[in-house]
């Protein structure tokens, strides 16, 4: 039988997308820092105006060094192309604005990024978008918050901060039962690590100022079409398969095929909303990518590394690492995520509030900062930063203690890391019983 | 828009335009499993530049109800009833792959219907490995992988797609993934079957183009130069790089083939 030899991810990490520029040969992507794009005549540009042809007009719309991370990006999570965003946020957006409309409703796992959280909560109802937040370990809970409304089923691939993983097939099955999509923030996992459309997802998102870039140097995002979707059988989403005024009654569905979702997304939101990154910002994320599997896996054999120092640590009261037995989604974490659960975990201090607030103080190597997935390590105190804007109630349920503490485990020598975190141990651990001590 | 074959529904794009008989016309016919969506961009230019458009789904393939045709002759009697369901009695006929052959067959069946005709990655054969039609015989998805290896080119198979933000791999794949079980098979057990290309040829009378890509492993370039030379009045266009999938690996030199071929006289 023949074989089909159709290039690896490792190889698409740093190839997809691109050719050598036709200009000058140049071997890295160029940075095209340019806004607009000379049309030979007035035909041509009237025909790129009305997507008849392929090609640039407006960088807020596309450019060529943006569409080289984001056909990359489609590639590594097996897609049919992607949409560049000036964030992760806008990311999100720009995939509520595509699929729906005021009087719609979202359902999402609980357990999400405080920013999304704010969007969905805070935001979007005044834009006429409820969301219903649901345990994302209970699938039957998805399928009972589902409304004749609902246009959305979201979730992330390991839930922020407690690194629940979602049963993605099983939810996904409720949610096409439903004929309603299934949006994933992957930001966490990144497609190195967990492929969303291989498990039933339809659209993907990532913040790719995280794992995807690495080097915290640009912010970005990025919404990927899976291209699995049968918008015109589910009948309910008339942005992607009834005329569009704003396009002369453009039928994206019917004109785009599997590709509906993100040439409306392009078409559209970019064009209108503007959430645009920048080609510079593209670059250095493009820098990032080409190594994001060999630094996923050092990522991971770090974390599992200072996971077992924390788990045996008396000062430490609680691991949440979906590979250690004692997380309940061990056994899903095993079957969806072999190749490892990320780089970003909580533990909890024992000593509460002052003892978290010693031990942060304390760190030397690990930055305390608002961010994850860089090559540096970092750390952060998700109930005072993070997720502030949520009440008592939600952060319980999105099973945030006040001793919690986030870590996103670097590329740096492991016990170099593991020495940082003992002696800041050690100084939280005094800090908790200065009586006992004395 | 929808309309009637044999009483069946079918599906056939119309480019953002309605679809007006008694304007010139192009019907535009799709390979194996594939579907109209295939010719989005040229059906769109083309509707917006003065003729009517119909980009087709044939029988069992995309909105179209009925089952896949079996072979290459039925497809094209079937063309030649959707252009008269259409209201017209000549067009343009332009097929890609398997679709070439269709209209290479409806034109050689019908001269007097056929304006002029348009074949991108054609062949005067269209043998199909047996590890590929064994394949999508068992509806194995391995089949769609082969497709996608020998469909693109080497470069394409990295992407630099046209269309900013689109993978080739992924947007191919879904597509097929989309047809129904047997439909693939069905297709490529038509194409393996079909053998009287170069006779066909002979007996076109319309102007023709064909559209090859030079490094097409589907269609080899040497057979569709073979092809033209067999075609009364042909000329042919050689697409530098291409693989066999030019609507996505080169969308706008082909448009531009197809624009220079049909946009000075033909209307």
């Amino acid at each position: 039988m023949v074989d089909a030899k159709l290039p690896k991810f490792d190889t698409l990490s740093l190839h997809a997308g691109q050719q050598p520029d036709p200009a000058t040969g140049a071997r890295a992507v160029p940075i095209y820092q340019t806004t607009s794009y000379v049309f030979p005549d007035t035909d041509y540009a009237a025909s790129l105006f009305n997507l008849e042809r392929a090609g640039h007009i407006y960088t807020r719309i596309s450019n060529p060094t943006t569409a080289v991370f984001e056909e990359r990006i489609a590639a590594l999570e097996g897609g049919v192309g992607a949409v560049a965003t000036a964030s992760g946020q806008a990311a999100l957006h720009l995939a509520v604005a595509t699929l729906m409309d005021s009087g719609a409703h979202i359902v999402s796992s609980a357990s999400i990024y405080g920013g999304s959280h704010n969007l969905f909560t805070h935001t979007l109802p005044r834009f006429g978008i409820a969301t219903t937040y649901v345990d994302p370990r209970d699938p039957a809970a998805f399928e009972a918050a589902i409304r004749p409304e609902t246009r959305l089923v979201f979730g992330e691939t390991l839930g922020n901060p407690g690194l629940e993983v979602m049963d993605l097939p099983r939810i996904a099955e409720i949610a096409h039962g439903a004929r309603i999509p299934v949006l994933i923030d992957n930001t966490f996992a990144s497609p190195a690590l967990f492929r969303p459309f291989d498990h039933g997802a339809d659209l993907v998102l990532h913040s790719a100022t995280k794992f995807l870039g690495g080097h915290g140097v640009a912010i970005g995002g990025v919404l990927v079409d899976g291209g699995t979707f049968d918008w015109q059988a589910s009948g309910k989403f008339p942005t992607l398969t009834e005329p569009y005024a704003g396009y002369h009654g453009i039928n994206f569905s019917e004109e785009f095929g599997p590709g509906a979702f993100v040439m409306r997304a392009r078409a559209e939101g970019l064009r209108d909303f503007g959430a645009s990154m920048s080609p510079a910002n593209a670059f250095y994320l493009i820098q990032g990518v080409e190594t994001l599997p060999v630094r996923m896996a050092r990522h991971v054999e770090n974390a599992r590394r200072i996971v077992a120092f924390l788990d045996g640590n008396g000062a430490v009261s609680w691991v949440g690492w979906p590979e250690l037995d004692s997380h309940p989604d061990r056994a899903l974490a095993r079957r969806l995520l072999p190749k490892g659960c990320g780089a970003v975990f909580s533990f909890e201090i024992g000593g509460g509030r002052e003892a978290g607030r010693v031990f942060i103080e304390r760190l030397r190597l690990f930055s305390h900062l608002a961010n994850v997935g860089d090559a540096k390590s970092l750390v952060i105190h998700p109930a005072s930063t993070t997720h502030q804007q949520m009440d008592a109630a939600a952060l319980e349920a999105a099973g945030i203690g006040e001793g919690l503490v986030r870590l996103s485990v670097g590329l740096e020598d492991p016990d170099d890391l593991i020495e940082d975190l003992d002696q800041a141990l050690r100084a939280a651990a005094r800090a908790a019983a200065p009586r006992a001590a004395e | 828009m929808e309309f009637a074959v044999d009483g069946l529904r079918t599906f056939a794009a119309t480019g953002g335009r309605p679809f007006d008989p008694a304007r010139p016309a192009i019907l535009f016919v799709h390979g194996a499993a594939n579907d109209h969506s295939v010719w989005h961009l040229p059906a769109r230019h083309f509707a917006h530049h003065g003729y009517s458009v119909a980009a087709v789904d044939l029988p069992g393939h995309g909105r179209s109800e009925g089952e896949p045709p079996a072979t290459v002759a039925e497809m094209a009697a079937w063309l030649g009833r959707a252009r008269e369901a259409l209201g017209l009695e000549r067009a343009v006929l332009a097929g890609h792959s398997m679709g070439s052959l269709i209209v290479l067959c409806a034109a050689a069946d019908d001269p007097g219907a056929t304006k002029k005709l348009i074949l991108l990655g054609p062949a005067a054969a269209m043998p199909v490995h047996d590890d590929l039609l064994d394949a999508a015989r068992r509806n194995d998805h391995k089949a769609i992988d082969l497709i996608t290896y020998w469909g693109l080119s080497a470069a394409s198979q990295i992407g630099g797609h046209r269309s900013p933000g689109l993978w080739m791999n992924g947007g191919g794949q879904r597509l097929l993934e989309r047809a129904d079980d047997g439909v693939l098979a069905a297709g490529l057990a038509a194409c393996a079957a079909f053998a009287d290309g170069e006779a066909l040829a002979r007996a076109i009378e319309a102007e023709t183009l064909l559209i090859l890509g030079e490094r097409d492993m589907m269609t080899p370039m040497k057979g569709g130069i073979a092809l033209a030379r067999a075609i009364p009045d042909a000329r042919h266009v050689v697409l530098a790089g291409c693989g066999h999938t030019m609507l996505a690996e080169r969308p706008n030199e082909t448009l531009d083939a197809m624009r220079d071929f049909l946009l000075p006289a033909a209307l």
